[in-house]
């Protein structure tokens, strides 16, 4: 038996580098297609959220060259407000470095990994440093540098550091080699690219596909989503182990203090009744609280009542620019769209909101085509996994008109588009494809396809209406004849004038029927519809998570 | 028993009504009655069930057009029947349909046996009046009787001794309204099962005791009823119904042949034989002769429990209602064939002799 002594010699600490190493598929590298996927998602994520927060219409363009096969070099360049030299290698060669972990904003990225994961992956494929160039100013030069990544220890290892000359004033560009496939289709690089046009209308992208084929997507609107605002944390939904660490990890120093300062929408008011409700003197110092004492502050928290979190930390897309980015994509005949009002997770606040577009060109005999997005970033892959689908399987279609059999996607010509905004958007993993099951999410999430999904019913209720109303009236046609010939036959030949008694039954039966409202799909109708952003929905199988390469 | 108006003429005034309406640029209508359960009344005095007067009234609409359509085509065919003196059956008539009448046509044999009811309410004339007669035949005579009918192409009379059929029978044919009786019988007893007929006619049963066998098959078809009930009325015959003891039997077999039933309530008055009465297999008798049963199913005490509470007939005869109380109460059946537990012919030499000699015993 190995004595601990034993034992000791082989434990040892493990570089966040080499536990991604091996677990790649955590990050969304599992396989060659999801890969070049998740390289561009990543800088893409990057270049939007930079822009964003520079105040810059952002225009990215995007290149993937096949070098050879299966090997590609991608470039990402984007406007921003680009990066100061000494940040750099932290940002693109150590992972989990980053600005956002540290803070509560409605950005896309969060963690601080992904770039410098595809930055790892490349290494890892093909042995090639990443290359980035970046400028914050006209009147500064370009940085350039080539880096590795020591997988040992997470730091950056820099091959080249260098000045550049650089057309761009401003901006950043990243250029990887890597290994990949591509391929087109629900789950492909253009799907990811033409999501993000549609979800990110502010957005101008031009992007080269590996056959050289490009794309232009120009921005429909000059206006940028207001600036989403940091925020702390809201006291409703935070548990009481986050609760017990922000307790000890405060610098304030009595409980009051402690409410009004580390949440968010705390007042001196509300804070004395939480700790009244509590029974908790306001004037003790947080760290001493016990265990005990902090669930009993949980709960005069909970029975508190506390404005809900401050709405403007989150930058919804709005109804329209929802409907109206359904409409680019899809040649449907109706549309509906809800933008939920915020709610709170864990003292997070997000928004929900919702899509569907039915009918035209959707095919009918299949489950709905969802599209998930959250913080504006299309989420492509693990669609079983995801809360949006529980929640889509568990609302019951069937009362708006579609089937559905039990606890599953309803079946129907439709597309329903689900995006969360948040300042702390849960996944199911680092890699960001699932949103995690949390029940206050569900349940906007389903509150939110109610509304829509009521639109919807009353849309189907009435064009129901009208194909029975049009049968009927095909039925006066058909039957009309039959009751003036067979009266002609009962009652003889001799001064009946059976064209008049068919005009006469049309007009008794017609008289009683209003005019009807033309409901036939019309392709011609959506104005919005722009072909070359068309979503391709394909048969069901094909975009099937479980039966990809591995 | 016919209708007070001629089958054409009837049909030509819904005709002449409908096409007035339309001239006037009203919405046409055609009504008829109820034909349910809740619209019969039981009066013993008349003795079947009767029409309470609920109507149906069918507007054309675009939702009827089809159905309006197809009655008039159907009154087109049976105004053809009788102007041509020829007969339907129900298939036929469904076959016809799919002739001329194009998109008119029936989908599906019950709905044009479904437009026929409606027709035959309608007008309230029972269909074979109207050419239509019903695909089953009707069932065995045999015994001290002799059956005048005409010959079908001559017209001549025939006369048919329903004593000259050896183990075998007359059969009733489909319409019976043409025939005459010639008979010495006392009366007539008519038997659910043909086995247990079988067994009367093998053994000349109708002989010793000078009466007319008639099988019944089941639910009695109409041709039977009008058979039985020509022969109650014409010949003054009591008619003797003999079941199996089970709540089919009662409520369906014996109750349909006294006194019609709901669903074809506009036409009871012409197939109902009011003056039947129950000879058995009653509940007092399975346990007087001590008979083998059967227990009763769940439904079937459902069954009679409804009849208890909603059926006319049994609600005005209590001994109805009494011995269906005491079948609720024992929850057993016994079939006609059950008196074979004691020897073969015991039912034939024992128990309807007995039966015969104790009106009590009857249900009415």
């Amino acid at each position: 038996m190995a004595t601990a002594e034993e034992l000791a010699k082989s434990q040892r600490e493990i570089s966040v580098a080499e536990f991604f190493e091996k677990n790649r598929h955590l990050l969304g590298f599992d396989n060659k297609r999801k890969a070049l996927l998740t390289t561009i998602k990543e800088a893409v994520d990057n270049s939007l959220d930079a822009c964003e927060e520079g105040r810059i219409l952002p225009e990215i363009i995007i290149e993937i060259v096949e070098m050879s096969e299966d090997r590609f070099k991608v470039t990402i360049e984007d406007n921003g407000p680009g990066i100061i030299k000494k940040q750099i290698p932290k940002i693109f060669g150590k992972l989990l470095y980053g600005s956002k972990f540290h803070k509560l904003s409605q950005t896309r990225g969060q963690q601080g990994i992904g770039i410098s994961a595809a930055v790892l992956y490349a290494q890892l494929t093909t042995g090639r440093p990443a290359a980035i160039t970046s400028r914050t100013s006209p009147s500064k030069p370009a940085h350039y540098y080539e880096l590795h990544i020591d997988t040992q220890t997470n730091e950056a290892q820099v091959v080249k550091d260098d000045e550049k000359k650089w057309a761009k004033d401003r901006g950043t560009k990243i250029e990887v080699y890597l290994e990949g496939s591509y391929q087109r289709g629900m789950q492909s690089v253009d799907e990811y690219i033409k999501e993000t046009a549609i979800i990110n209308p502010h957005t101008t992208i031009i992007y080269t596909n590996p056959k050289a084929e490009q794309f232009i997507y120009s921005r429909a609107t000059d206006k940028l989503p207001t600036l989403p605002k940091e925020i702390k944390p809201h006291p409703h939904g935070v548990e009481l182990g986050m609760l017990i660490r922000m307790l000890n990890n405060t610098e304030t120093k009595s409980l009051q203090k402690f409410l009004t300062e580390d949440f968010s929408r705390v007042g001196p008011g509300t804070a004395k009744e939480i700790c009244e409700h509590a029974a908790i003197p306001p004037k003790t110092s947080p760290g001493n609280l016990n265990r005990e004492q902090a669930e009993k502050l949980k709960k005069g928290i909970d029975a508190t009542k506390i404005m809900a979190p401050p709405t403007d930390s989150i930058s919804p897309i709005g109804e329209a620019l929802i409907e109206k980015g359904l409409k680019k994509e899809i040649n449907a005949e109706f549309y509906s769209a809800t933008s939920r009002p915020p709610s709170v997770y864990r003292g997070n606040p997000f928004v929900i909101e919702v899509g569907i577009a039915y009918g035209g060109d959707i095919p009918a005999d299949q489950s709905v085509t969802l599209m998930r997005f959250a913080n504006r970033v299309p989420l492509l892959f693990q669609q079983g996994a995801c809360g949006t689908t529980e929640a889509i399987s568990k609302t019951n279609w069937r009362q708006y008109g579609l089937s559905q059999s039990s606890s599953s996607l309803p079946q129907g010509p439709v597309v329903i588009l689900v995006h969360m905004a948040s300042v702390w958007v849960p996944f199911t993993s680092e890699a960001k494809e699932a949103l995690a099951h949390y029940p206050e999410i569900l349940k906007e999430i389903k509150l939110a396809l109610q509304e829509s999904g009521r639109k919807l019913g009353i849309y189907l209720r009435k064009k129901n209406k009208v194909s029975t109303e049009l049968k009927k009236r095909s039925y006066i046609e058909i039957y009309i004849p039959h009751i003036a010939a067979a009266l002609k036959e009962l009652l003889g030949d001799k001064g009946f004038d059976d064209k008049q008694v068919e005009r006469m039954l049309r007009e008794i039966l017609e008289s009683n029927r209003g005019k009807l409202e033309d409901m036939k799909f019309d392709p011609t109708k959506n104005k919005e519809f722009d072909e070359s952003m068309a979503l391709e929905i394909k048969k069901k199988e094909e975009e099937d998570d479980s039966k990809e390469e591995s | 028993m016919t209708a007070k108006k001629s089958p054409d003429t009837a049909i030509t005034s819904v005709a002449q009504d409908v096409y007035k309406t339309i001239m006037k640029q009203q919405s046409p209508a055609l009504d008829m009655p109820l034909r349910s359960l809740t619209n019969v009344k039981y009066d013993p005095k008349d003795g079947y069930f009767e029409l309470l007067g609920k109507m149906k009234t069918r507007t054309l609409t675009a939702n009827t057009a089809k159905t309006f359509a197809q009655t008039l085509r159907m009154m087109t065919l049976s105004k053809k029947l009788i102007a041509t003196n020829d007969i339907a059956t129900k298939r036929d008539a469904y076959y016809q349909s799919k002739g001329d009448w194009g998109e008119a046509g029936f989908g599906d044999q019950v709905e044009s046996d479904a437009i026929m009811d409606d027709m035959e309410a309608m007008l309230m004339i029972n269909r074979e009046q109207l050419g239509f007669i019903p695909d089953e035949d009707g069932s065995s005579c045999t015994g001290e009787l002799i059956v005048v009918d005409n010959d079908p192409i001559t017209g001549e009379k025939i006369e048919i001794d329903c004593t000259k059929f050896g183990t075998g029978g007359y059969s009733i044919p489909n319409t019976v309204d043409q025939l005459k009786f010639k008979t010495k019988a006392k009366f007539v007893l008519a038997i659910e099962t043909s086995g247990m007929y079988q067994r009367f006619v093998y053994h000349k049963f109708w002989k010793k005791y000078k009466c007319i066998l008639v099988s019944l098959k089941g639910v009695p078809s109409r041709a039977t009823r009008r058979f039985l009930r020509k022969l109650q009325d014409e010949n003054k015959l009591p008619v003797y119904v003999f079941t199996d003891g089970d709540p089919y039997g009662y409520l369906n077999i014996y109750r349909t042949l006294k006194v019609g039933s709901g669903n074809a309530a506009h036409i009871n008055e012409y197939f109902c034989v009011p003056d039947a009465k129950f000879i058995g297999v009653t509940p007092q008798d399975i346990i007087d002769y001590k008979l083998p049963t059967h227990a009763l199913k769940d439904v079937d005490i459902k069954r009679v429990k409804d009849g208890i509470k909603n059926d006319p007939f049994v609600k005005h005869h209590k001994p109805w209602e009494k011995a269906l109380r005491q079948m609720v109460k024992e929850k057993k059946r016994a079939e006609q064939q059950a008196f074979a537990a004691k020897h073969l012919n015991y039912v034939m030499d024992t128990y309807i002799p007995d039966k015969l000699k104790n009106p009590k015993t009857w249900l009415p």
